[in-house]
């Protein structure tokens, strides 16, 4: 029989319940309350008590009010139907739910229980699978969704039937395997999945090599993330955390793109909701909405949901990444989750850590980002994980706990400079402090030598160079004066604004500019080092700053122009004369 | 509020602290309000029967024999047509001497909408001043704060943007406002004839501080009926959001709560987000926009209640005193419009978003010119011209006393770009300086 309790304590969304029988750590429950049921979660089990943390508003909650004990985990509904969708946390279908204001109590289904869907067998009667194995799949939008063996399925088993082609719904059988023991076991078309623990149906995890595309250029030519990799973006407010996720979610070269809005605005999701189905995806012809989930919990939606939303949004990506597919994974922002730990942690009393945070955020960041990667299934295909979350630092500040636990656990580092954004400098990413550890790989360089160029990661490293140097050489010249250094060092700093402003900056809101191709970054690339490889003549300081503006008027013009379209080789043309202008001569070189 | 018959009264309080008190009790709902003789409680925490209030007007001289009565449902506001033209306490009772509003109950602090359910903001706001239209364009469903210093002018400023925004609605919410600020609003209101649509909610510095914890949840409650029942476009003004932070920490403080950064509540990002995030733009018309005012301590944006802030609204508009032509200016470089892009270049004229970036551009090679005379190196000669150019942007755009239309504002930045520079040094697409520019393309 199921466990009850009754309601014996309320703190705002913590409530204490005496129970009936057993309950285990994490448990879901609902607590009936006015005609609608609350659903919770045990956080905490006591001598006298189960601590909840209650999804929803307890305004009006009232001691003695019956509790109801579910015996499971929060879990996630995996099954065809989960693309395009609008979830709350919680996988709530948020498009279902009626009236404008939410409601408490009001859950939705996150699929489409009556939908027919047309299946086709991919595994045969009496072939040995294990949890993940692909016994059929579904066209679900244009992705090719597998229908998998279980993954709470332990050991191997025996396919004992197989449905042939046909529609069915998703609770239709579709598959009964046999294990060792003769025992033989029902499969749907949906599985659920406690959120809080990972998806491993999955053959070994390699280290990540595959170079993935954002074109973002400040990311793709500075430093590059790939598939199955982990990176973070801190900011203070207002740099462009935000703007850049977006991007990023709607230019990445990913199969699927899983967006968590944890704790941030609504509007910004509301944009999603109203772009997405508009805008086209230019690898598929669709609109981007076909290849995207959104998951918001946005700030003015319960709290304690807000951590089960990455969740949520976490285990949605690994169980399409046991489809062969290569998801990205956005969160905007982890730290309105760890605020939601550190809101419950208070309540309980608990013991701080520093900035009031549980002491054990480190451990639930790094095991959330340990999570993303890129594995090799069991019949050989692979999958990625792609996550790349936002950080929102208290007072701008890095050296927060937040912040530094995620810097440990994240690979690449994109940091946002309130500088840059104050001077418009889009997107705001330092390039000299960021860093993406994968430019270390060898796997990773041996990959991109030979899919992009054999020098590519020598000229990245360049560009970082000329940026050092550059900031170095505006040092001196702030110091010393314009005509207290010797010449050259206004070139070398104009030529790492050349740089700046042709390959770092990139305007997000310029359709053509917004986004760029690899081929094309690599072809600016060459031009922009041309130019800073280029030896110039200048006769006093004050020539160096104008005709630099020059140039990089020209190669702005060319970045909003269509790739070699006209009017962008007529700029090539104009950029060549000026530069030739101003070249050394030969005579002047020796 | 009389009691009435059937409600219990119980004469047992078994603590007071502070803020709070507790007594034993039953049927209590959380949240639910209470009456402490004549000072009015709320539910904060139940254990088992002990039942913990907290008084909004403070525990002084709260006796253990004190009379209390639960009112059995959480605070709430009595909403509909006759509020407008109205001022109000934190409790919403009238304070102008007028009846009681009649109208449907509805509890204050109610459900978020359904994202979903919202649509894009994408009305532009217009309010004459250039620091903000044509830089910090706002919407409609948008908000946004005014980070300013105390001694800055910034009730005066919301208050203009206030009457010229066209809104169906104006509500104010002021918190620990002086009663100089009070009658001063009142005044501005009356005098241009807008009482009808204006609506106030008011817990001046005499009134407890505790109190002005219900003020802004009472203006925005107001502004859903309006928003949602009658489809209108409302303003809300909140002002001044830092002391209703502090309010915030007093209770947390006193209730020993454990404090986050600057002895503020760990949980003030989710406390304002609640509130701000009331701002909306319905797909039948209705909306609701937030303007309100955060006020610093030194200038510091650091500090845990302008950066929290910062955090939640969309943007953030700064004053600051230009002393070059001695007038208030909106600070083209921190100030920040995040929906900005949903209107420039879309609602007005193509050219807008170039325009003002490159202006704002300009005026920040003109604040590194300055700072090389500061440090006293020579300037060059576009040094000069961005000097010239940056008094003169500030002057006839970004002072708050400007009142233009918005084309106006975009061909006066033109007209100034093309006194002082050439066409490479404002690097604008050469289609839209050809459509609009009147840039010399040799002048060098
Ligand atoms: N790449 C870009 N191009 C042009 N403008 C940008 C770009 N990135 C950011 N911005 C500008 O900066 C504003 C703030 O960006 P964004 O909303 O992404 O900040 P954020 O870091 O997410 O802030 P918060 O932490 O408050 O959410 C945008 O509204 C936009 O005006
Ligand atoms: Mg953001």
């Amino acid at each position: 029989m199921a466990t009850t309790g009754k309601v014996a304590g309320i703190i705002s969304n913590l409530v204490m319940v005496k129970v009936d029988g057993p309950v285990s750590q994490n448990e879901i429950c609902y607590i009936h309350f006015a005609g609608v049921k609350l659903m919770a979660e045990v956080i905490r089990i006591g001598a006298f008590y189960a601590y909840l943390q209650v999804f929803e508003s307890t305004r009006g909650l009232k001691t003695g009010t019956e509790v109801e004990f579910t015996g499971h985990l929060l879990e996630a509904t995996l099954g065809p139907g989960i693309l395009s969708k609008n979830f709350d946390g919680l996988q709530n279908d948020l498009n279902k739910m009626e009236g404008i204001f939410l409601r408490k109590g009001e859950y939705t289904h996150p699929l489409e229980p009556d939908k027919l869907w047309d299946f086709k067998p991919l595994a045969k009667k009496g072939e040995t699978v294990v949890a993940g194995s692909w016994l059929g799949e579904v066209a679900e939008n244009w992705i090719p969704h597998k229908i998998m063996v279980p993954f709470i399925l332990d050991g191997r088993y025996k396919v004992s039937k197989i449905n042939s082609e046909g529609s069915y719904k998703i609770d239709d059988t579709i598959a009964l395997l046999k294990d060792g023991k003769g025992e033989e076991y029902r499969v749907t078309m949906v599985q659920k999945w406690p959120i809080k623990i990972p998806i491993k149906a999955y053959r070994e995890k390699p280290r990540p090599f595959n170079f993935m595309e954002t074109g973002i250029r400040v990311i793709d030519c500075i430093n590059p993330i790939v598939e199955g990799g982990t990176g973070f973006i801190p900011g203070p407010f207002g740099t462009g955390k935000t703007v850049l996720q977006h991007a990023l979610s709607k230019q990445a070269e990913a199969d699927m793109i899983v967006v968590a809005a944890c704790g941030e605005r609504a509007n910004e999701v509301v944009e999603l909701f109203s772009e997405f189905p508009e805008l086209d995806d230019p690898r598929t012809g669709r609109k981007l909405m076909e290849r995207t989930t959104i998951i918001a919990n946005t700030s003015n939606m319960p709290v304690a949901a807000r951590e089960a939303s990455v969740y949520t949004a976490m285990t949605i990506a690994e169980y399409y990444r046991q489809m062969g597919l290569k998801i990205l994974l956005l969160a905007d922002s982890t730290s309105r989750w760890a605020q939601a730990l550190r809101e419950m942690s208070n309540r309980m009393e608990e013991l701080p850590g520093p900035d009031a945070f549980p002491m054990d955020l480190p451990a639930i960041i790094s095991n959330f980002y340990a999570r993303a990667g890129y594995v090799r299934l069991h019949n050989g295909k692979t999958g990625s994980v792609t996550f790349i979350g936002t950080v929102s630092p208290a007072g701008g500040n890095l050296k927060e706990p937040v912040t530094e636990a995620t810097k440990k656990a994240a690979r690449c580092f994109y940091s946002l400079s309130q500088n840059r954004a104050d001077s418009k400098r889009y997107p705001a990413i330092d390039a000299v402090d960021s860093y993406s550890k994968y430019l270390e790989y060898p796997e990773f360089i041996e990959f991109v030598s030979q899919s992009i160029g054999s020098n590519w990661i020598d000229q990245i490293l360049e560009v970082k160079n000329i940026l050092i140097r550059g900031n170095e050489a505006y040092e001196q010249i702030n110091i010393l004066g314009d005509d207290g250094v010797p010449i050259h060092y206004h070139e070398i700093f104009w030529k790492s604004e050349v740089i700046d402003f042709v390959i770092l900056q990139q305007d997000a809101f310029d359709n053509i500019d917004a986004s760029t191709p690899i081929p094309r970054q690599k072809y600016m690339m060459d031009k922009v080092l041309e130019v800073c490889n280029t030896a110039f003549t200048f006769n006093k300081f004050e020539e160096v700053n104008p005709y630099f503006k020059r140039i990089i008027n020209v190669f702005k013009q060319m970045n909003y122009s269509e790739f070699q379209s006209e009017p962008f080789r007529n700029y090539e043309e104009e950029l060549k004369s000026i530069i030739n202008e101003k070249r050394k001569t030969e005579e002047q070189a020796v | 509020m009389e009691p009435i018959a059937f409600q219990k009264i119980y004469t047992r309080v078994s603590q007071v602290t502070k803020a709070t008190c507790s007594l034993h009790a039953t049927g209590v709902g959380n949240e639910e309000m209470a009456q402490v003789n004549d000072r009015l409680a709320q539910v904060v925490k139940i254990e088992g029967d002990l039942v913990t209030l907290q008084i909004f007007s403070g525990t002084e001289g709260i006796p253990t024999n004190s009379e209390v009565i639960f009112l059995g449902h959480a605070p709430q506001l009595s909403v509909s047509e006759e509020l407008c033209g109205r001022f109000f306490n934190a409790y919403g009772q009238p304070i102008d001497g007028g009846p009681e509003v009649e109208g449907q109950l509805v509890e204050i602090g109610g459900p978020s909408v359904n994202p979903v359910r919202r649509k894009q903001p994408s009305e532009l706001i217009a309010t004459g001043i250039a620091g903000i239209d044509l830089n910090n364009t706002i919407v409609t469903g948008q908000k946004i704060p005014f980070f300013a210093d105390p001694d800055q002018p910034y009730n005066q400023v919301m208050a203009m943007v206030a009457l010229r925004a066209q809104a169906d609605k104006i509500i104010l919410g002021g918190m620990g406002i002086s009663n100089d600020d009070y009658l001063f609003f009142k005044n501005v209101f009356e005098n241009a004839g807008a009482t009808d649509r204006i609506i106030s909610f008011v817990n001046t510095t005499e009134a407890p501080p505790v109190e002005r914890l219900l003020v802004p949840d009472m203006a925005l409650t107001a502004a859903e009926y309006f928003a949602v029942e009658k489809k209108q476009k409302v303003l809300v003004l909140l002002t001044d959001m830092t002391l209703y932070a502090d309010a915030l920490s007093i209770v947390s403080n006193r209730m020993d709560q454990i404090p986050s950064k600057d002895s503020m509540p760990g949980s003030l990002y989710s406390d304002l987000a609640k509130l701000y995030e009331k701002a909306v733009q319905f797909p039948d018309g209705g909306s609701i926009t937030i303007i309100a005012v955060t006020t610093l301590s030194g200038g510091d944006i650091t500090h845990a209640i302008p950066d929290n802030t910062g955090y939640i609204t969309e943007g953030q508009l700064f004053l600051r005193k230009d002393t070059d032509i001695g007038k208030v200016i909106v600070d083209p470089f921190r100030s920040l419009s995040r929906l900005r892009q949903l209107v420039i270049g879309k609602k007005t004229r193509e050219d807008h978003p170039q325009v003002m970036n490159t202006a704002v551009r300009l005026y920040a090679d003109a604040a590194n010119a300055k700072t090389k005379i500061e440090n006293g190196f020579d300037l060059t000669d576009y040094d000069k011209r961005t000097m010239s150019f940056a008094r003169e942007y500030s002057e006839k755009l970004l002072a708050i006393d400007i009142n233009i239309e918005i084309d106006t504002m975009i061909d006066t930045a033109w007209k100034l770009f093309g006194k002082y520079f050439s066409y490479a040094e404002i690097g604008i697409k050469a289609e839209l300086v050809e459509k609009y520019g009147t840039i010399n393309q040799h002048k060098n």
